[in-house]
């Protein structure tokens, strides 16, 4: 196997990322949390309907990539996507009224859980292909390449996504084509109900990979907000810098199953024991109080967070369903559907 | 007027869009420095330069994938998949991403975009080489899908095809690309979801795409000559958007109607404007619909087996002659 630089982007003094950095990852942390929470109690009621994939547990890499990217980056991201959507600033009515089916939803009802999109906010959709949206991914990096901006695109996948064939298609031609593109894998050691390393050649699925495609190999803590700040911080500079690609393993555990219908079962006990004791939320807030930011300010924070959930819930049972007119709507640019004259 | 090869006019549509737009890029496997297997590229690596036409690996789905990306930020991409054949291991970007981002996304993303590829038999390629697949594309709600079958379409239709805000999939016939034909001079566009009558008959209403037009009217004539029977020719030039009212039209001053296509038996375009047919002026028709296709069957390699399988005139004259009779 190549040699490979394995970067642990270990957490250090409140030096190189600030406090008021820190209180914004800590703020998207907690909506991604209660939103997703809510989202679950949501099903329960049998007011979300179809599935979902949640993201609890794995708050900190949307965060972590959420407060270091430029608004006119772009992401991209899989089915387990309400916290990357969120992050990018889309609204928690838009996507708790997309899950439920309402006309407030951001995609008015048409698209669901699973393909969350805002491009007002640079959240270039939710692939549920699994793989489909490397390819898409470079190719709006080939595009803010093309035009000479220096936006960047990020994309996120699961760790069962460095099986498939568009994981590999995308990499090599991203590194030949030198594209300002974040690769970003969440590897929460399942793909769907299947242990990733059952049916991987590796033992870091992404990682492990990355030289094939002349890429370093970097694994983050992806239970630590700092962690992952500060590797898309590094990847960022370096697509916008014109000098291509980059590959993050995020080492992560998702709280619950792998969709609605999954207890997740399979897992063993003492797994879920030893990773829930490094649920980022709680870490991160004894963290921040360590270095001395005051517990009033994150409760505050916290207090504002559940109360824009709890709004967002209200508005969103409020917003009617969809109007029936907009089945035959959007197909094509001239918001029609028709295909004949 | 310039003579062009049907070839030419795929590169000389390139180009004139190319010229006019800056936002117009062009991707595919050997497009640029090889000019295309097919050769209906050349010279645009030269005109355009690398930046604007990419080589790339053998990866359909980062070419079509760069292509969507591309298109919802702000660029036109004219994506190449060198046979159409090789849809199929794309077919996930093409059917679930390209065709229906724009409306599970409430009209967010627009997707401006082209794939070309090279369709269609007689080439002696066998099975994975040759096939017909425009309804394949056809049936997936979100794709406009065009198909010409003369030099001067291929540039008309290629530009329209660039500037429509739609994913376009642009079947190219790989048994046309030596043909010639008259192309007009200067800038030439034409209408995408518009058929042409190329031919007027009193007695049966012929429809046919691509490789089978040319077929089409070479049976019109001998029908003519050896039968008198005169058959109305149309090229429908355009899957999706079906130019149901021009078909239609002339189905009703006919009374018959025939589909020659080249695609296998079932669900073949053909099919669905026979289903429009029956339903909509059944009681103008004098004859039972006539679809003369290709067998249900993968295309076989042999010359004197391919030229059987796919529609001949002579099956075309015989078919018709004994609907008609």
């Amino acid at each position: 196997m190549s040699p490979r630089t394995k970067t642990k982007a270990t957490s250090g003094r409140n030096d190189d990322i600030g406090e008021a950095t820190r209180l914004g990852l800590w703020r998207q942390c907690l909506e991604v949390r209660h939103l997703e929470k809510r989202a679950y109690d949501l099903f329960l009621q049998n007011l979300i309907k179809g599935t979902s994939h949640l993201s609890l547990g794995q708050e900190a890499v949307a965060a972590g990539f959420g407060v270091a990217m430029r608004k006119d980056d772009w992401s991209f991201c899989t089915y387990r996507g309400h916290a990357h959507t969120l992050v990018r600033g889309a609204s928690m009515t838009g996507v708790l009224g997309e899950l439920m089916g309402r006309e407030c939803g951001l995609l008015g009802g048409k698209g669901g859980s699973m393909h969350l999109t805002s491009v007002e906010h640079g959240a270039m959709g939710s692939y549920a292909i699994i793989g489909a949206h490397l390819p898409i991914a470079i190719g709006a990096a080939w595009s803010a390449q093309y035009r000479g901006t220096d936006q960047v695109a990020v994309c996120f996948f699961g760790d069962g996504t460095t099986n498939i064939g568009a994981f590999h298609e995308a990499l090599n031609m991203a590194t030949v084509w030198t594209l300002p593109v974040v690769f970003v894998c969440e590897n929460n050691l399942y793909m769907e109900y299947t242990p990733i390393g059952e049916v991987t050649a590796v033992e870091h699925p992404a990682a492990d990979r990355a030289g094939a495609y002349g890429l370093p190999g970097i694994i983050v803590d992806g239970n630590d907000p700092d962690a992952v700040f500060r590797a898309a911080r590094e990847a960022l500079a370096k697509a916008r810098a014109g000098e291509g690609p980059s590959l993050i393993e995020a080492k992560t555990y998702r709280h619950s199953g792998h969709s609605r219908a999954d207890p997740g079962k399979y897992r063993p006990d003492e797994e879920v024991k030893a990773w829930l004791a490094r649920d980022p939320i709680p870490m991160y807030r004894k963290r921040l109080l360590d270095f001395g930011v005051k517990e009033a300010v994150l409760d505050a924070i916290d207090a504002e967070t559940r109360a824009a959930v709890d709004a967002a819930t209200e508005a969103a049972k409020a917003s009617p369903e969809p109007a029936l007119a907009v089945i035959e709507r959007d197909v094509w640019a001239d918001g029609g559907a028709s295909w004949r004259n | 007027m310039a003579e062009l090869t049907y070839r030419e006019a795929v590169a000389a549509g390139i180009a004139q869009e190319m010229a006019r737009d800056p936002n117009v890029v062009f991707l595919g496997e050997d497009v640029a420095a090889a000019g295309g297997v097919f050769k209906a590229t050349v010279g645009l690596l030269e005109q355009f330069g690398p930046r604007r036409v990419r080589d790339t690996p053998i990866s359909e789905q980062a070419i079509l994938g760069a292509a969507m990306g591309a298109a919802m930020t702000g660029l036109r991409p004219i994506a190449e998949i060198m046979f159409s054949d090789f849809l199929a291991v794309c077919w996930d970007i093409v059917a679930n991403e390209i065709a229906k981002t724009r409306y599970m996304t409430a009209g967010q993303v627009t997707l401006p975009l082209v794939i070309r590829t090279a369709n269609g038999g007689g080439s002696r390629f066998g099975a994975q080489h040759s096939q017909s697949v425009e309804n394949w594309a056809m049936a997936v709600p979100g794709l406009k899908v065009v198909a010409p079958s003369n030099p001067a379409d291929v540039k008309g239709l290629l530009a329209a095809a660039i500037r429509d805000d739609d994913p376009v999939v642009f079947f190219e016939h790989k048994s046309l690309y030596a043909v010639k034909g008259e192309v007009p001079d200067g800038e030439h566009i034409e209408r995408l979801g518009t058929a042409k009558v190329l031919r007027d008959g009193r007695d049966v209403t012929v429809l046919a795409l691509a490789a089978m037009v040319p077929k089409a009217l070479a049976a019109a004539e001998r029908l003519a000559a050896e039968h008198r029977i005169e058959a109305t020719v149309i090229d429908v030039r355009s899957l999706v958007p079906l130019d149901t009212e021009t078909i239609l039209r002339e189905v009703v001053k006919t009374g018959r109607v025939a589909t020659v296509e080249e695609n296998p038996r079932l669900c073949g375009w053909g099919a669905e404007i026979a289903s429009i047919v029956a339903e909509e002026c059944f009681w103008d028709l004098d004859a039972p619909i006539v679809r003369i296709t290709t067998p249900h069957v993968p295309l076989p390699s042999a010359d004197n087996l391919e030229d059987a399988t796919v529609p001949t005139v002579e099956r075309i004259v015989a078919t018709l002659r004994q609907a008609i009779d």
